[in-house]
């Protein structure tokens, strides 16, 4: 049907239909369910996703590990409380992003969009377009369609994961996702959708997999914030009419490219990168003497 | 291709942190528990390569136990499965090891009871997706995205055409198939995964179906 963003935007022209409905029919296809059941796992998969916002911008948990947590808490209080740089719809943005990812990193329920990692950009862009423009979530549930669309591409032609290539897998397609998405909801063709895509991704080409001592947190949950954002900004750039002057499927081969020619310290090992650093060391060191979870009777083998 | 769902793309609903050291090794777990039939009394963890550098951070060795208490990957009281196994008087170990080649999430589980045990190694592949590779010494492959029938044998001529013959008639449709077996001969598994469960009434048809001595169905996890 299709395995590349060319041919999905091409159908979708074709038969005069959104992107989404070009995967939702794909999924029926593919699986033989019914429409109904895949909106009703969607939607049950939605409502998660909401409920991982919300919990994560009103209560300030840390991490089992003790090294993040508040972070989505203290941007609501400063965006309500003072004028900000970036104007107060991206701030609700990045707040809602790091409040999956702190949920996340706290052992709360998530839903894997497309990784755990990566499962604040979505929601985040999703939920602030929701409390800005007064949408409804079964609008919200085309969105996440369309953004399973490009994942799908992204994930067969190159990779969705940190371990296979980098945080441009795992962060990238899910700023890519999260901007088609944002283009497809504000009213934007097929073809928007798709410079949406290559927007967002060649701005995450190269990006490193380089979590502090290996747990999905530090700068994994930062980087979902700042993300959300280049997914508007991408998406923004999309509906204006400029475009991906490479095509969005060359950018996503690149990413690939970019990705297995990367050395292994940088592909979620914690050997390289941030995670390399003298205080990434001293705060690996720290967990390893002082394990807070339970030993269990531990032994080497 | 590799991804074949958009429910690939988005999802598991999972406790976090992470889809591959957390959701991936729940469901290691939940296969587990499923071929071993009942809750565990004894259970001996063995992690390798990552998971083993950062099972405790990732909460994965609660994931895995969770497992094996049966609760799913987006099941809250993950968090609290530890204490739960040790309420249910289970008693559970963890071990760091190494071996070469094998990769680098993987997990072994060792089940134990009076008169029966489990021995399996499962693989983490990322985004909650899986592998049992081995099953008490023989090697598989086993997904945990199908239900699926796992069935010991001897290893003789018509067995596998029996079954496959079986499950035609009943409109069966077979997604995936591997056999191993010990010996020529000797015994031998079947691990079919299916487009969807089968009735407890041909369940017991395959059962008496010689010289099957073992079946056990497992739903997806």
């Amino acid at each position: 049907m299709f395995s590349n963003l060319h041919q999905l935007i091409g159908l979708a022209n074709d038969r005069q239909v959104p992107i989404s409905e070009i995967m939702i029919e794909r999924e029926i296809h593919e699986t033989g369910k019914p429409r109904s059941e895949i909106f009703d796992t969607m939607r049950s998969y939605l409502k998660i996703m909401g409920e991982s916002v919300a919990r994560g911008q009103t209560t300030k948990s840390l991490s089992p590990s003790g090294l993040t947590g508040g972070d989505a808490k203290r941007l609501a209080d400063y965006y309500e409380s003072r004028r900000t740089l970036l104007g107060k719809p991206g701030n609700v943005a990045i707040s809602m992003a790091l409040a999956v990812s702190e949920t996340n990193a706290s052992m709360g329920r998530i839903i894997a969009t497309p990784t755990a990692g990566s499962a604040g950009i979505l929601p985040g862009v999703l939920f602030s377009l929701k409390q800005r423009f007064g949408w409804d979530d079964e609008k919200l549930l085309y969105g996440v369609f369309t953004a399973s669309a490009i994942g799908f591409v992204i994930a067969n032609n190159a990779s969705i994961s940190g371990a296979g290539g980098g945080c441009q897998a795992e962060v990238g397609s899910a700023t890519a996702m999260a901007a088609g998405a944002a283009v497809e909801l504000a009213g934007g063709t097929p073809d928007e959708v798709g410079h949406a895509v290559g927007l967002a991704l060649k701005n995450v080409l190269g990006l490193v997999c380089d979590p502090i001592a290996g747990l999905v947190e530090i700068p994994c949950i930062v980087r979902n914030g700042v993300h959300a954002v280049m997914a508007l900004a991408a998406a923004d750039m999309a509906l204006a009419g400029i475009k991906s002057i490479i095509p969005p499927d060359e950018v996503v081969h690149t990413l690939n490219s970019i990705g297995n020619s990367m050395p292994k310290e940088w592909k979620e090992t914690a050997l390289g990168g941030l995670a390399a650093t003298p205080t990434g060391q001293k705060i690996k060191a720290q967990l390893k003497k002082d394990p807070y979870s339970d030993k269990g009777g531990e032994r080497e083998t | 291709m590799r991804y074949r769902s958009m429910f690939d793309i988005i999802g598991p609903a999972m406790i976090g942190p992470s889809s591959s050291h957390t959701a991936g090794a729940n469901r290691i777990g939940q296969l587990a528990r499923q071929i071993y039939g009942k809750t565990p009394s004894q259970i001996g963890i063995t992690f390798y390569g990552s998971f083993a550098e950062t099972y405790q951070g990732h909460g994965t060795d609660r994931a895995v136990i969770a497992g094996l208490l049966g609760m799913k990957t987006d099941d809250e009281r993950i968090r609290n499965a530890l204490e739960i196994a040790r309420e249910q008087n289970i008693q559970f170990s963890f071990h760091r090891g190494s071996l070469e080649g094998i990769h680098p999430n993987s997990v072994r589980i060792e089940l134990g009871d009076a008169g029966e045990s489990l021995n399996a190694v499962g693989i983490s592949l990322g985004g909650g997706r899986i592998e049992l590779i081995e099953l008490n010494d023989y090697n598989i492959r086993l997904s945990g995205d199908y239900p699926t029938l796992v069935l010991e044998h001897v290893d003789q001529v018509g067995v596998i055409r029996d079954l496959a013959r079986l499950l035609a008639e009943h409109g069966i449709n077979i997604s995936h198939m591997e056999v191993d077996r010990k010996q020529r001969a000797g015994q031998a598994i079947a691990v079919i995964e299916m487009d969807q469960m089968i009735d407890e009434e041909l369940l017991r048809q395959i059962e008496e179906t010689k010289p099957i001595f073992m079946v056990k169905q497992l739903e997806v996890v």
